[in-house]
C-alpha cells in the first residue's frame, strides 16, 4: 500500500520546509518523520519522500543507507543502544551489554521474541564524562551499574 | 596552572539555567552590561560595525573547538560579500568523536549562550542565516535549542530587526541521523543539503563555496557559545585570561577530563592547564590510586600520551623551550604546544587509561570505531580501517604473525594523505601512536605471551 504521513506530520513537514532554500534539504527530516510513524523506513517510505520532494528515489535509497540511523528492517517497539566505544569501555560498557543480553535473552542487534525491545550497541553519544552509557529511545541514562540496566528493562518490558 | 572561568558553566548548576530569565540574570551580572536588556553581547556586537566585530574576534584569540584549532576571528575575515548568493553560518554539533562531551552541555544547560553566538557571528560574516546542526541522538539537546530559538524570536532578537537594527537573522536547527563523518565540516554540508554525508574535495573551501552553494563558515559549538563572553569582555581581555595569550591562544575553554579517573566531568578553565592538573587536581587522580598508563589528550583521533615521554627541545628559541626535558604531560594544553608534542589538542577531552589497562584492546576498540564509521568514499581509509580493525583482532586472538604486525604500520601509512578528508589521518595517527609506544605489549600477544582472556580495559 502507497504510505503517506499523517496530517500533523506532513504539517511538521511544510514547517521543516520553510527553513531551507532547497527541498532536497528537507530529506533527512522527512525521512525521521516516516520512521517515528512506522518504526522503519521501507521502500514505499522512500518513494513517498522522493515524490513529495521531487528527488530521485535513488537519491533517498542511498541517503537511507548511508546514516545509521535510519532502519531498513522492521525493528522492536523500544530501542536500546548501549555506547561501546572506548571511554564507556573504560567504565564497563561490556558488562553493561552482557546484562542487556542477558536479561533481553538476545544478542546486540536482535530484537526481543516479544517485539518489545531491540538491542543494538552505539559508537559514542557523547557521554563520556558519565560513562557507561546508554540510551533508550530519547533519553539518556548515564552513570550505568547493573542494577540501574535491571530497573531500566524491567519498567521497559511492563510499557 | 589551574584558573578556573565559570562563563559557560554558571548555568550549569541551575535547574533552570536553559530559560532566557536565567541566562539574562547571569548576563546582569558582568560588569559593563545593562541590567535586564537581555542579550547584552549581541546588542553590543550589532552597534560596531562588520569590520571591526571581525577585528574583535582576531583580537579574542578563540582557536576553533572542534579539533583543528584554526582561529575563529581568521575563518570569519575570509568570508567576502557575494553579489547574488547569500552567505550562512553552520554551527557544528555533531559531536561524536570518542572522549568528547562538552558541547552537549552547553546545549542542555546553557542554549542561550549559543543562538546570541550565533546572532554575533552571522552579523561577523555578513549572513543572515545560521543552521545548527545537532546530531539525532541529543533529542535533549535539540528541545532546549528549539525552545531558546522561540524565546529568543518572542523577544524579537530574532527576526527582521534584532535589537532594532534593520538586520534580519533567523536560527534553525537541523538534525542528522547517526554518521560520525558529519562532524566533518564539507561532509557536513553535503548533510545539510540532503545528502550523504561525504565529504567535498577541497578547494573550493566552504568560504567560497559552502552549503547550498553559497559563502559558509561553519564553526564548532562551543567556538560560537563562547563568543558572547569574548564581545562582553573585550577580545584582548578575554585571549588574556590563557596563560599561553603570547602564542595567541586565548582564552577559557571547556576541559573534559574521563575514562579512569575518580572524578570525570567538564570544567571551564583558562587554557594554559597541564594534563598532569587535569588527571590529577580536576580528575580526583586515577581509579583505584593505580599509576598512570596514557592518556589521549583530546578524543580518540588525537595521538596517545604516556607519561615517561619527555619533552625533546634543547634549541633556547624553540616555543617548548621552557619544558625541555619534562614530561610531556606537563606541558600547558594548548593548540600548538600540544603539536610540538607530537599530538593534538583536538576537542580538549582527555581520555585517561591506568596502569593494567590492555593497550591493545583500547586499539582494537578504536579501530572497530574508523572501521564502523569510515564514510566509504575514498579507497585507502575504507579498506585501511577495515584491515587494521581486522589485523588487531587477529592479533587479540594470538593468531597473528610478526609480519602482520609490522604490516599494520604499512597499512596506517598509506591511509595518511590519501583521503580527501582528514578522517584518515584520525584513524592513522592513533593507531600509529599506539603501535609505537606500546610494541612490548602488541609483541606479547603474537609471541603467545599474552592471551584475550587475561586482558581488560576496566580496572577493578
Amino acid at each position: 500500500m502507497p504510505f503517506s504521513l499523517t496530517a500533523d506530520r506532513e504539517r511538521e513537514l511544510e514547517t521543516t520546509l520553510l527553513r531551507y532554500p532547497t527541498k532536497m534539504a528537507a530529506c533527512i527530516a522527512a525521512l525521521h518523520l516516516c520512521q517515528d510513524q512506522q518504526g522503519w523506513v521501507d521502500d514505499e517510505a522512500m518513494l513517498y519522500v522522493a515524490n513529495r520532494l521531487d528527488l530521485p528515489p535513488a537519491h533517498v535509497k542511498g541517503v537511507v543507507t548511508f546514516y545509521t540511523l535510519f532502519n531498513q528492517k522492521p525493528v522492536g517497539k523500544h530501542q536500546v543502544w548501549v555506547c561501546r566505544t572506548l571511554p564507556c569501555a573504560l567504565r564497563g560498557s561490556e558488562s553493561i551489554l552482557k546484562r542487556c543480553e542477558e536479561r533481553l535473552g538476545i544478542h546486540a542487534g536482535e530484537t526481543s521474541a516479544d517485539g518489545m525491545v531491540t538491542l543494538r550497541t552505539a559508537e559514542c553519544l557523547a557521554s563520556c564524562g558519565t560513562a557507561p552509557m546508554m540510551q533508550v529511545d530519547k533519553d539518556y541514562f548515564e552513570n550505568l551499574s547493573i542494577e540501574k540496566v535491571d530497573e531500566i528493562l524491567d519498567r521497559l518490558r511492563k510499557s | 596552572m589551574i584558573r578556573r572561568c565559570d562563563h559557560l558553566t554558571k548555568l550549569y548548576g541551575d535547574d533552570k539555567g536553559w530559560t532566557l530569565a536565567a541566562y539574562d540574570r547571569m548576563q546582569a551580572e558582568v560588569p559593563g552590561a545593562t541590567a535586564g536588556q537581555g542579550y547584552a553581547a549581541a546588542r553590543k556586537a550589532l552597534a560596531m560595525a562588520q569590520p571591526a566585530l571581525v577585528d574583535e574576534a582576531k583580537k579574542g584569540n578563540i582557536r576553533g573547538r572542534g579539533g583543528a584549532g584554526f582561529p575563529m576571528g581568521v575563518k570569519w575575515s575570509f568570508m567576502k560579500p557575494h553579489p547574488t548568493k547569500p552567505a550562512y553560518l553552520v554551527v557544528n554539533a555533531d559531536e561524536g568523536e570518542p572522549g568528547t562531551h562538552k558541547d552537549r552541555t552547553i546545549m542542555e544547560r546553557n542554549p542561550h549562550s549559543v543562538i546570541e553566538g550565533c546572532i554575533i557571528g552571522c552579523y561577523g560574516i555578513g549572513a543572515h542565516t545560521a543552521y545548527i546542526y545537532v546530531r539525532d541522538e541529543l533529542h535533549l539537546s535539540k528541545a532546549r535549542l528549539n525552545l531558546a530559538i522561540d524565546e529568543a524570536r518572542a523577544k524579537g532578537y530574532l527576526g527582521k530587526t534584532p535589537f532594532g537594527k534593520d538586520y534580519p537573522i533567523d536560527v534553525h536547527v537541523h538534525t542528522g541521523a547517526g554518521a560520525y563523518i558529519c562532524g566533518e565540516e564539507t561532509s557536513l554540508l553535503n548533510s545539510l543539503e540532503g545528502k550523504r554525508g561525504e565529504p567535498r574535495l577541497k578547494p573550493p573551501f566552504p568560504a567560497q563555496f559552502g552549503a547550498f552553494g553559497c559563502p559558509t563558515t561553519v564553526n564548532n559549538l562551543e567556538t560560537i557559545a563562547i563568543v558572547p563572553t569574548m564581545i562582553l569582555m573585550g577580545g584582548e581581555a578575554f585571549s588574556k585570561q590563557s596563560a599561553l595569550h603570547h602564542l595567541n591562544d586565548g582564552g577559557c575553554r571547556l576541559f573534559g577530563i574521563n575514562g579512569h579517573v575518580n572524578t570525570p566531568g567538564i570544567h571551564e578553565l583558562a587554557v594554559g592547564v597541564t594534563l598532569r592538573e587535569l588527571i590529577y587536581d580536576i580528575g580526583g587522580g586515577v581509579l583505584g590510586g593505580k599509576n598512570l598508563l596514557a592518556v589521549i589528550p583530546g578524543g580518540s583521533s588525537t595521538p596517545i600520551l604516556r607519561p615517561e615521554e619527555l619533552v625533546n627541545a634543547p634549541d633556547e628559541k624553540a616555543p617548548l623551550h621552557a619544558w625541555h626535558g619534562k614530561s610531556v604531560i606537563d606541558v600547558p594544553l594548548g593548540v600548538d604546544t600540544m603539536r610540538g608534542c607530537g599530538t593534538m589538542l583536538g576537542t580538549c577531552c582527555a581520555t585517561v587509561l591506568a596502569e593494567g589497562t590492555d593497550p591493545v584492546m583500547a586499539m582494537q576498540n578504536l579501530m572497530h570505531f574508523y572501521h564502523h564509521e569510515s564514510c566509504g568514499q575514498c579507497t585507502p581509509c575504507r579498506e585501511g580501517s577495515a584491515w587494521l580493525d581486522r589485523v588487531v583482532e587477529k592479533i587479540l586472538d594470538g593468531k597473528a604473525s610478526m609480519a602482520e604486525l609490522d604490516e599494520l604500520h604499512g597499512i596506517a601509512n598509506n591511509i595518511m594523505g590519501n583521503t580527501i578528508c582528514a578522517f584518515g589521518e584520525g584513524t592513522a595517527m592513533p593507531a600509529l601512536a599506539l603501535l609505537r609506544k606500546f610494541r612490548k605489549e602488541f609483541e606479547a600477544y603474537v609471541r603467545g605471551d599474552k592471551k584475550r582472556a587475561d586482558a581488560k580495559l576496566t580496572v577493578d
